[in-house]
């Protein structure tokens, strides 16, 4: 039964690599700047995860093959080099793959959150509530007028608590449900919780942030590709979050101007 | 097959420091100078520390608490101390010198041999006493913010008042019950040395957590 | 000479059968009793998450009862989103608190540490008594949100703030529910801390003559790493429930923070941290996780010596990196927060002790594997899922390296990526250590044997199985699967819907198999082949009495230990083992010539 075992442990190990190997389920194609850092990261990680995961499993296999079918008379037999020579290869080996990883990864945390976003960036709030997002342009003043929770009303379409009739800045602010975006643009995401914890997550952009209620946070970041991709909750909000979600249009230029002014004309 | 009877392993802890008649343990057939029954393994001496390392950890979560919750948000409020915190204070710090009195009073009744007369737990009640004093003072505490308007969720503050001194006054309450176990076997004449320390080092880390409980409440609340 | 002094610390025998066998305080009836809570809780989870796997593939489907135990939450028996959150939440508390914690540190750990150390009972056996009744009694309080107005609560075993502590307006389940399990898992702490106030004085104090550290076996060390482990994270646990429980119904707001807007209405709190909640929480968490599984891996190794018929390669080695692996787990909590909200500084300094800890966690991979080179293995149902368990820990580590860079993260947190990992190795691997040590110990704590066919037949379902489900959440986690979600219906979910059929299929016919395991358990307890004293030629104190042991274990004696704990591949009177207590002279083989001198 210990050949069984062995040969069992290879072939699940085996069969486990091949979706990995082959793609078969995979990250979607990177639309973002800054995607290409993490993807290179999960890439090497995947390789050297990979290979320990198989040399461990074949290994394992092949020392219980022999062990199980040692004799009964046989000597016992230390490993070469004994636990100072595996001490040794545990600290060098994996020592060096962390440091390393750990000290390459730096770099594409730091495009993340380490620079500040550029002065021409696109500037977009997001509003994270049980169950929906909801996005709010400037407008023409290039400024968001202030938030009035006590004035939030679902009912009456105002998701913001925005008060247009006193606040000079909001008046001309545009909510959308669905997020626009123009291309090649780099985009300067605020990010307001309005009840419980939520998060943004595009996966195409290689992106996601949690909202924290009660602390404003924000998030840059630079579309390269056209099309529409989803935005999705990823933090636990109530029974509506399976189904919180929001479309990202990542449009050109000239499409994106449309799409302004359209929404524009709806507020 | 049989291993070797043999006595009771010495695992290399120091017994007590004070009196005679504590160091070794004593077989059970000779004449004991007094009701105390002594034993080497002596697992409340670790256990206690145990126990008041959890507490540390606990307090210092609470602490931390307190920090993140009043460096994160404008909103805290000064809370005045009511000024019975202090006599409180002055009260707690007296039991921890009457158990050690009582202590050192067991520990020479114990070792001189002697017979008769001699209550060696008087001071252990003057301990109770005051420890039960300390915590009706702490009551007091309470209701005299509660008449000036400061509940519970008032503020940030008073949360955190409360939350300390009820946290601190109920372990106080378990170290009564310590004590009222001690007094209860001193009277039986079935006390040991080890139970008597554990719960004297839970009442004076009782006092010493008031102290700190106290300067924090001063210089940040 | 006879040691009465000993005696006088310890309870006399039970009389009565409510001190034989309920509140007893008897280290081995209170591990018998863990464990039992510990089964019905499995058993419970694993329904729940049958249920689970049911719904997510085909949501519509009745399930036959479950409209009965709540007709709000699955009426007709078709679960709703909410209930689906709410039986997640109960199968994650359940399975983290009150089998994880439970059955391989509470439950055998109480049962074989003061036997393994030559102890009588516990250093405190009346407050072992009590760690375990408080435990029953926040188990109980769990149980009763299954029965309570609106149901169990809904917001993860994790429980973040706002959405557990605002109350019922953030959905079915979060009024009594969520207060029920803040008291839960409250109480447990205190039960916890009890147990762990017992595993660290006795280790220290009532090592029998000649035990001396070194020589505790690894499962026993790991027992007491785990509860230092222990008395520091559940002290800080205990704290963040009183705190939540305070936001939650006496109107403070230490996580809730000011303009909160939930149903149009404003909420009275402000101030409140949300990020607080998480930080006390993880503190907690992460070395929960270590505590789900130091004791499993102490008891694999355990197994493994003696399944390899030689010591490890190196005993100590092992003992410093499970040490290391208990020291470092306070160092890495924020891994979890990597996208939080928190400072992207703290996430690197958190990423770097979390990838450290990949060392020590080697470094045990790595002698269990090279001890097996040159070794005699044994093939038992016991061996089999301990190699099982090194397999499964190999496989949900790896994947942990993913995890531990935040660059990574960005994109594989909170994706199935994640539930695959902490499957992987809690849910499969410390799983392991628990069969792996209910294979070996059971004819020790009954009396009986259990049947090796039934065990063999168990194993091979269930490794083959336990692959099968939790490989594939890696590949789906990788496509950017969310989780926690009752229903799939993003667009890019189409795809993968096969992946979820193949898993719930395995998940059910796995589960299944597990009903070998408990027919084996029952059936074995009453008729099981009358077990001898040694069936598997251990070396360690507990092999030295009798099946089952008498009440006080060494008969009122002491043993004296001559021995380092796993003297096997020698040559001595009773074969190839000599055991601890034996005063038999011998010839050691040990690479490690450290160790006491024989």
């Amino acid at each position: 039964m210990g050949k069984l075992l062995a040969v069992t442990l290879v072939v699940v190990a085996i069969l486990s690599a091949i979706p990995i190997v082959r793609h078969t389920w995979g990250p979607p194609e990177d639309i973002s700047t800054h995607g290409h850092l993490i993807d290179q990261q999960l890439a090497d990680t995947m390789i050297e995860s990979g290979i320990a995961f198989l040399a461990a499993q074949i290994i394992l296999g092949i020392f219980i093959w022999s062990a199980s079918s040692a004799r009964p008379d046989s000597k016992i037999k230390n490993f070469p080099g004994g636990a100072k020579g595996l001490v040794a290869a545990a600290v060098l080996l994996v020592g060096t793959e962390v440091l390393a990883l750990g000290v390459f990864g730096q770099k594409a945390w730091a495009s993340v959150y380490f620079t500040p976003p550029g002065a021409n960036a696109l500037p977009l709030q997001v509003q994270a509530g049980q169950f929906a997002f909801y996005f709010r342009y400037p407008g023409p003043d290039g400024k968001f007028g202030p938030i009035h929770p006590e004035m939030v009303n679902e009912g009456n379409q105002n998701y913001f608590g925005l008060d247009q009739t006193h606040d000079q800045d909001s008046k001309d602010d545009i909510v959308a449900a669905e997020m626009a975006i123009p291309v090649n643009r780099e985009i300067h995401l605020l990010m307001h919780g309005k009840d419980v914890g939520h998060s943004f997550y595009v996966r195409e952009l290689r992106v996601q942030q949690d909202f924290v209620p009660g602390l404003d946070l924000s998030l840059h970041f630079t579309a390269t590709k056209i099309g529409r991709y989803e935005i999705v909750c990823t933090q636990l909000c109530g029974l509506g979050h399976y189904n919180m979600k929001a479309y990202l249009s990542v449009l050109s230029p000239e499409d994106y101007d449309a799409w302004i002014k359209k929404e524009q004309a709806m507020q | 097959m049989a291993t070797t009877i043999h006595e009771p392993p010495q695992i290399g802890r120091i017994n007590g420091s004070s009196g005679g008649g504590w160091h070794n343990p004593s077989p059970p057939n000779q004449a004991n100078p007094r009701f105390l029954k002594d034993r080497s393994e002596e697992p409340a001496k670790t256990g206690i520390w145990v126990g008041l390392a959890a507490i540390t950890m606990s307090f210092a979560a609470f602490t931390s608490a307190m920090v993140v919750r009043q460096g994160g948000s404008l909103d805290w409020r000064h809370l005045a101390l009511p000024h019975i915190l202090y006599l409180n204070t002055v009260i707690l710090l007296a039991s921890s010198v009457t158990l050690e009195l009582s202590r050192r009073q067991i520990a020479s009744y114990m070792g001189a041999a002697r017979s008769g007369a001699g209550n060696p737990g008087r001071w252990l009640y003057v301990t109770l006493f005051l420890g039960m004093l300390f915590v009706a003072g702490q009551y007091a505490a309470w209701l005299q913010l509660r008449s000036q308007g400061w509940y519970l969720g008032t503020n940030p503050s008073s949360s955190f008042f409360y939350v300390f001194t009820v946290v601190h006054a109920l372990h106080v309450l378990g170290g009564l019950g310590g004590l009222i176990a001690v007094v209860s076997k001193l009277r039986q004449r079935v006390l040991r040395r080890s139970t008597l320390d554990a719960t004297s080092h839970y009442w004076h880390f009782m006092d010493a957590l008031w102290l700190y409980l106290l300067f924090l409440l001063i210089t940040r609340f | 000479m006879h040691d009465t002094a000993a005696h006088a610390t310890h309870h006399g025998p039970p009389t009565s059968f409510i001190r034989k066998h309920i509140f007893s305080v008897d280290h081995k009836v209170i591990g018998k009793q863990y464990y039992a809570l510990g089964l019905f809780s499995v058993l419970v989870g694993m329904v729940l998450s049958w249920i689970m796997r049911l719904h997510l593939v085909w949501p519509n489907f009745a399930i036959p009862g479950l409209g009965i135990l709540s007709s709000t939450g699955a009426p007709g028996g078709v679960v709703t989103p909410e209930y689906y959150l709410q039986l997640m939440t109960m199968h994650g508390t359940l399975m983290v608190f009150f089998v994880l914690t439970n059955v391989p540190f509470a439950g055998f750990g109480n049962y074989f540490l003061p036997i393994q150390i030559g102890a009588e009972d516990m250093a405190f056996p009346r407050f072992n008594m009590m760690s375990f009744w408080v435990t029953f009694v926040g188990a109980c309080f769990l149980f009763a949100a299954f029965f309570v107005g609106d149901g169990p609560p809904l917001a993860g075993w994790t429980a973040y703030a706002p959405l557990s502590a605002l109350g019922k307006i953030t959905g079915p389940g979060e009024g009594t529910g969520q207060t029920l399990w803040a008291l839960s898992i409250a109480t447990f702490c205190i039960g916890q801390l009890l147990g762990s106030l017992n595993f660290i004085s006795t280790t220290l104090d009532l090592r029998t003559k000649g035990m001396t550290f070194m020589r505790m076996p690894l499962c026993t060390w790991a027992w007491f790493i785990t509860s230092c482990i222990g008395l520091l994270a559940f002290a800080v646990l205990l704290p963040a429930c009183i705190l939540l429980i305070l936001d939650r119904v006496a109107g403070t707001s230490f996580f809730i923070a000011g303009g909160l807007v939930v149903n149009d209405q404003l909420q009275p709190h402000s101030g409140g941290s949300t990020l607080l909640w998480q930080h006390l929480f993880w503190f907690f968490g992460h070395p929960e996780v270590y505590i789900a599984i130091l004791p499993a891996a102490g008891i694999v190794s355990h197994i493994l010596v003696n399944s390899y018929r030689r010591p490890l390669l190196s005993h100590k080695v092992v003992i410093y990196s499970m040490m290391a692996i208990g020291f470092l787990s306070y160092m890495v909590w924020g891994h979890h927060m990597f996208v939080s909200g928190m400072n992207p500084v703290s996430s690197l300094a958190f990423s770097f002790p979390t990838l450290v800890i990949t060392i020590p966690a080697t470094i045990l991979t790595l002698i269990w594997i090279g001890s097996l080179y040159g070794s005699k293995l044994r093939i038992t149902s016991a061996s089999l899922f301990a190699l099982g368990f090194v397999s499964m820990f190999v496989a949900g580590g790896v994947s942990g390296f993913f995890l531990a860079q935040p660059s990574i993260d960005i994109y594989l947190h909170a994706t199935y990526f994640v539930v695959g990992h902490f499957h992987m190795v809690m849910g499969v691997a410390a799983i392991f250590g628990m069969f792996a040590g209910t294979y070996y110990w059971f004819p020790k704590m009954s009396g009986r044997m259990m049947n090796e066919t039934l065990g063999k037949v168990h194993f091979w379902f269930t490794f083959v199985g336990a692959y099968c489900i939790f490989m594939p959440f890696h590949y789906l986690g990788l496509a950017g699967n969310v989780r926690r979600y009752s229903t799939f219906v993003d667009d890019f979910m189409g795809p993968l819907m096969p992946v979820h059929k193949f898993i719930s299929i395995a998940a059910l016919c796995t589960g299944a198999v597990q009903l070998i395991f408990l027919y084996n358990l029952l059936h074995s307890r009453f008729w099981g082949k009358p077990a001898p004293a040694n069936p598997w030629e251990g070396t360690s104190l507990e092999w030295s009495m009798p099946s089952p042991p008498p009440w006080d274990n060494f008969g009122g004696k002491h043993p004296v230990v001559y021995h380092d704990p796993y003297q096997y591949g020698i040559e001595s009177s009773t074969g190839d083992y000599v055991m601890q207590d034996s005063p038999e002279q011998i010839q050691t083989v040990r690479d490690d010539k450290k160790l006491s001198p024989e």
